[in-house]
C-alpha cells in the first residue's frame, strides 16, 4: 500500500455527550487527517456509527485504529478492505442551464432533480465517492452555484 | 436514603478506601468542602497551589501504588491543575481529579470562573466526565477509579457542577462497573509467549529492556526472578529505575540519551530485545532507524497502541507484565544462562572501557558526588523524588536504587516543579521512609510555596538543591549546540534559600564542602522538619554520556578523560 493511501474506518461508539470531540481531538492531537466524517445513531441501540475517511501509511492507519480503540466509549473499530461505499452530493444549478442534459447525467449517477424553484434547480446524486468526484467535474460546464457533499458511508461486504 | 451530591463524593471516596486527598477549595466545589469539614474518614491536605495538589497526588500514587486523589475548584483552580493531569497522563499514573464547575444553568454563559474543563482535559486524561445529574455520581466515580487503575493506568477527571453537588439522590456504590466498551486485556497470548521464549532461547545476545510499566504492574520482583533465572543482562529506562537492585550483577544501567556507555552499546549490539513495559520513547532510542538494528523484538505491554508504534515488534504480546512475566518464568528452564557468558563479558568490557563516573574536584563539590553521598548515607531508607534538569539525570545515574517505587520523577512531560509536591505525596504515603527531593535552583522555585504545606502538615521533605546558578540542562545544550550563547539561563540572582525556608518555619542550610553536606543532611534527618539544603556545586558540569538529540545510541559524547595533574 502506498504511503498515503485513502482508508475508510468505521467506529462504533456509545452515543453520549462529547464523544465526537474525543474522536476528532484524537485525530488533530496526533496529527492525522480526516478527509470526511459521517455520524448517525444505530437504530435501537445506545451506539452511533461513524464513518471516517482518512489517509496514511499502513503504520499510521494501524496507530489510528489502536488509538481509537483506546478511547473509553469506543466499542469497535473496523478498518475496511472490502467494502461498499456511497456518498451523496447536492448541487444547485441556474434554471437557465440545459436541464435535460443535467437530468440525464444525474440518472447515470443514481440521481435526479429534487427541487425546482423560479431561478434554480437542485439535483442529488448518490454513488461511490470517486464517481461523485467525476460527476462534479463533468457538471462544471453547467455552472453549478453551490455544491454540498455528505461524506462517505460504508459497509463491509 | 437520599443524600446530596457532595455527600455522595465523600461516600465514594470512603468506599474506595481513600485515606488522603490533596486539594484547594473555591466557589464551585464548596459544597464538597463543607462535607469534608464534617467527616474524619480521610485526611485532606491543603496545598498552596492546585498544580502542587495534583503532583502530590501523583507522588502519593507512585509511592503507594494506589489511586491518587486531588480536588479543585472551577476556572483557575482547574487550569492550575492541568499541568498535573498532563504529567500523570504521560507517566501513566492513576489519579482521580475532581473539579467543581459552575451550576448547570450557567454552563455556556461565560459565567464567573467558568471554563470548559472537560474540553481542556480531554487530551491529557485517560478519560473524563461532566456529571449532569446527581443520580449518575456513584456510577461515574466508581468508573473513574476503575478506569484510572486498570489497563494502562492514567488520570481520570470528574467535573461536577455546583448544583449537582447540592442535588439530592439515591447513592448506591455496590453497583458493579460494567463497561462494555472498555475491557483491557491482561493475560498475554500463551502461544505467543511460548514462541517468544523459544526465540530467546535461540538468540545469542539477548537483552532485557525494562520500562516503567513493570513498576505500574507491581511486577519488579517477578522480573528480578526472570532476569536471574535466564542470566540475560538488562537495561532500565529512566522510569524503570529500581526494578532491579543497583547491586544486581545483570543490571547494566540506564539506557538512552544520558544512559551509560555499556547500556547503549548493549542495546546497539543485541540480537534480541525483550521489552517489558517500555515504550521506545525518543529519549531512549535516539535515531530510530539505528536502534537495536539487528535485533528481533519481543514487546510486552498492556497497551496495544504502544506496541509497534515506533519499532516493529516481531513478537507482540498484549497483557499485564506481571501475568506475562510469570508465564515466561514457568518456561524459563529452556534458556541456558551459560550460553550468554561471552555476551555478558562483552558488556562488562564496555563498562570497563567507559564506566558511568565523574571527576572529583578538590575545590568545588561535584553534583554527582552529592547524589552518591545521599545514596551512601540513606540508601534504601529514602525515597528519591526529583525535579527536572541535570540534577534529575544525575539522580537517575548515580543513586543506588534498591527497590521499585523508590524513584519518583517526571519522565514523559519533564515538569519542573514536580519534585517538591510529589515528595510531599510520597511522604504522606510512606511516612517511615525519608523523603528526599533532588532539585535544582531553577526548579525549586516553581513550587516553593509548598514549604507552607510541608510545615503545616508536618511532611518533612528534604529538598537538596544542587545549585549551579543555571538552568543547567538548557545551559548544557547551549554550551554544546548553540555556540555557548547562554540565552536566559544564567540564574546568578538568587534568593537566600536558608532564610527563605526559615521564613516558612522550615530548616535551611547552605553548604560548600563535603563535611558541611554530611552535617546538614544528618541534622535535617534528625530534626524531621521540611528542609532546603542548598549545595553549591560546580557550575559548568555537564551530564555525560550524552547521545545528541536525534543521534544514534552508539554515537555518544563521553566524559573527557581526566587531565593528568602536573
Ligand atoms: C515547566 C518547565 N519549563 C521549562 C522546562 C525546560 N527545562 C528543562 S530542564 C531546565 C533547567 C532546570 O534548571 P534547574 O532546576 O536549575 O536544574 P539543573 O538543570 O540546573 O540541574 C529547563 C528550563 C521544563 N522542563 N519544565
Ligand atoms: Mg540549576
Amino acid at each position: 500500500m502506498s504511503d498515503n493511501a485513502r482508508r475508510v474506518i468505521s467506529v462504533i461508539v456509545i452515543n453520549e455527550a462529547s464523544v465526537l470531540s474525543r474522536i476528532t481531538d484524537l485525530f488533530s492531537g496526533r496529527g492525522y487527517n480526516i478527509t470526511s466524517l459521517t455520524v448517525a445513531p444505530i437504530p435501537e441501540s445506545r451506539y452511533s456509527r461513524l464513518t471516517i475517511v482518512t489517509a496514511g501509511s499502513v503504520r499510521v492507519i494501524e496507530q489510528i485504529t489502536k488509538q481509537l480503540h483506546k478511547l473509553i466509549p469506543v466499542l469497535k473499530v473496523y478498518e475496511h478492505c472490502d467494502l461498499v461505499e456511497k456518498e451523496m452530493a447536492l448541487v444547485k444549478f441556474p434554471i437557465t442551464e440545459n436541464l435535460s442534459d443535467i437530468s440525464t447525467l444525474c440518472g447515470a449517477y443514481n440521481g435526479k432533480i429534487v427541487d425546482v424553484s423560479e431561478s434554480v434547480i437542485i439535483v442529488m446524486v448518490a454513488d461511490e465517492p470517486k464517481r461523485v468526484d467525476n460527476f462534479l467535474s463533468v457538471v462544471k460546464k453547467f455552472h453549478p452555484k453551490e455544491i454540498v457533499r455528505s461524506g462517505a458511508v460504508a459497509l463491509e461486504r | 436514603m437520599q443524600i446530596n451530591g457532595a455527600q455522595m463524593v465523600i461516600e465514594a471516596l470512603i468506599a474506595e478506601g481513600v485515606d488522603t486527598v490533596f486539594g484547594y477549595p473555591g466557589g464551585a466545589i464548596m459544597n464538597v468542602y463543607d462535607e469534608i469539614y464534617k467527616q474524619d474518614n480521610f485526611k485532606h491536605i491543603l496545598t498552596r497551589h492546585e498544580q502542587a495538589a495534583v503532583h502530590a497526588a501523583e507522588g502519593y500514587s507512585k509511592a503507594s501504588g494506589k489511586v491518587g486523589v486531588a480536588m479543585i475548584t472551577s476556572g483557575p483552580g482547574f487550569t492550575n491543575a492541568v499541568t498535573g493531569l498532563a504529567d500523570a497522563y504521560m507517566d501513566s499514573i492513576p489519579l482521580v481529579v475532581i473539579s467543581g464547575q459552575v451550576p448547570m444553568s450557567l454552563i455556556g454563559t461565560d459565567a464567573f470562573q467558568e471554563i470548559d474543563a472537560v474540553g481542556i482535559s480531554r487530551s491529557c486524561t485517560k478519560h473524563n466526565y461532566l456529571v449532569t445529574d446527581a443520580k449518575d455520581l456513584s456510577r461515574v466515580l466508581k468508573e473513574a477509579f476503575f478506569i484510572a487503575r486498570t489497563g494502562r493506568p492514567g488520570p481520570v477527571h470528574v467535573d461536577i457542577p455546583k448544583d449537582v453537588t447540592a442535588q439530592m439522590g439515591e447513592f448506591d456504590y455496590s453497583i458493579e462497573v460494567d463497561l462494555e466498551t472498555y475491557k483491557p486485556n491482561t493475560v498475554g497470548n500463551p502461544r505467543q509467549i511460548r514462541k517468544a521464549m523459544e526465540a530467546i532461547a535461540s538468540s545469542k545476545r539477548p537483552l532485557f529492556y525494562l520500562g516503567g510499566g513493570i513498576i505500574n504492574s507491581n511486577a519488579a520482583y517477578e522480573v528480578r526472578e526472570l532476569v536471574k533465572t535466564t542470566g540475560i543482562p538488562a537495561v532500565e529506562t529512566f522510569m524503570a529505575r529500581g526494578t532491579l537492585s543497583h547491586d544486581d550483577e545483570l543490571l547494566i544501567s540506564m539506557l538512552g540519551m544520558h544512559g551509560s556507555y555499556a547500556a547503549n552499546m548493549a542495546m546497539s549490539e543485541t540480537d534480541m530485545v525483550i521489552a517489558l513495559g517500555a515504550r521506545f520513547d525518543d529519549r531512549v532510542t535516539g535515531k530510530l532507524s539505528e536502534f537495536a538494528k539487528n535485533a528481533t523484538v519481543i514487546h510486552v505491554d498492556i497497551d496495544p497502541a504502544s506496541i509497534s508504534k515506533l519499532v516493529n515488534a516481531d513478537f507482540p504480546i498484549v497483557g499485564d507484565i506481571k501475568n506475562v512475566v510469570t508465564e515466561m518464568l514457568s518456561l524459563a528452564s529452556q534458556i541456558d544462562s551459560e550460553k550468554y557468558e561471552s555476551w555478558r563479558e562483552t558488556i562488562n568490557n564496555f563498562d570497563e572501557l567507559h564506566p558511568l563516573t565523574f571527576h572529583e574536584d578538590s575545590e568545588r563539590l561535584k553534583p554527582q558526588w552529592v547524589i552518591k553521598r545521599v545514596g551512601e548515607l540513606l540508601g534504601d531508607s529514602a525515597n528519591i523524588s526529583t525535579d527536572v534538569g541535570q540534577h534529575q539525570m544525575w539522580a537517575a545515574q548515580f543513586y543506588p536504587f534498591s527497590r521499585p517505587r523508590q524513584f519518583i520523577s517526571s519522565g514523559g512531560l519533564g515538569t519542573m516543579g514536580f519534585g517538591f509536591p510529589a515528595a510531599m505525596g510520597v511522604k504522606a504515603a510512606s511516612p517511615q521512609k525519608t523523603s528526599i527531593n533532588i532539585t535544582g535552583d531553577g526548579s525549586i522555585l516553581m513550587n516553593i510555596q509548598e514549604l507552607m504545606t510541608a510545615v503545616e502538615q508536618k511532611l518533612p521533605v528534604i529538598n537538596i538543591i544542587l545549585n549551579n546558578n543555571y538552568l543547567g540542562m538548557v545551559r548544557q545544550w547551549q554550551s554544546l549546540f548553540y555556540g555557548k550563547r547562554h540565552s536566559q539561563t544564567d540564574l546568578s540572582v538568587q534568593p537566600d534559600f536558608t532564610m527563605l525556608s526559615q521564613s516558612f518555619g522550615g530548616l535551611g542550610y547552605r553548604v560548600t564542602t563535603k563535611e558541611e553536606f554530611d552535617a546538614a543532611l544528618k541534622d535535617a534527618v534528625e530534626k524531621n522538619i521540611v528542609a532546603l539544603i542548598e549545595v553549591m556545586v560546580e557550575r559548568h558540569e555537564n551530564v555525560m554520556p550524552m547521545v545528541p538529540s536525534g543521534g544514534s545510541l552508539f554515537n555518544m559524547m563521553l566524559l573527557e578523560k581526566k587531565k593528568e595533574k602536573k
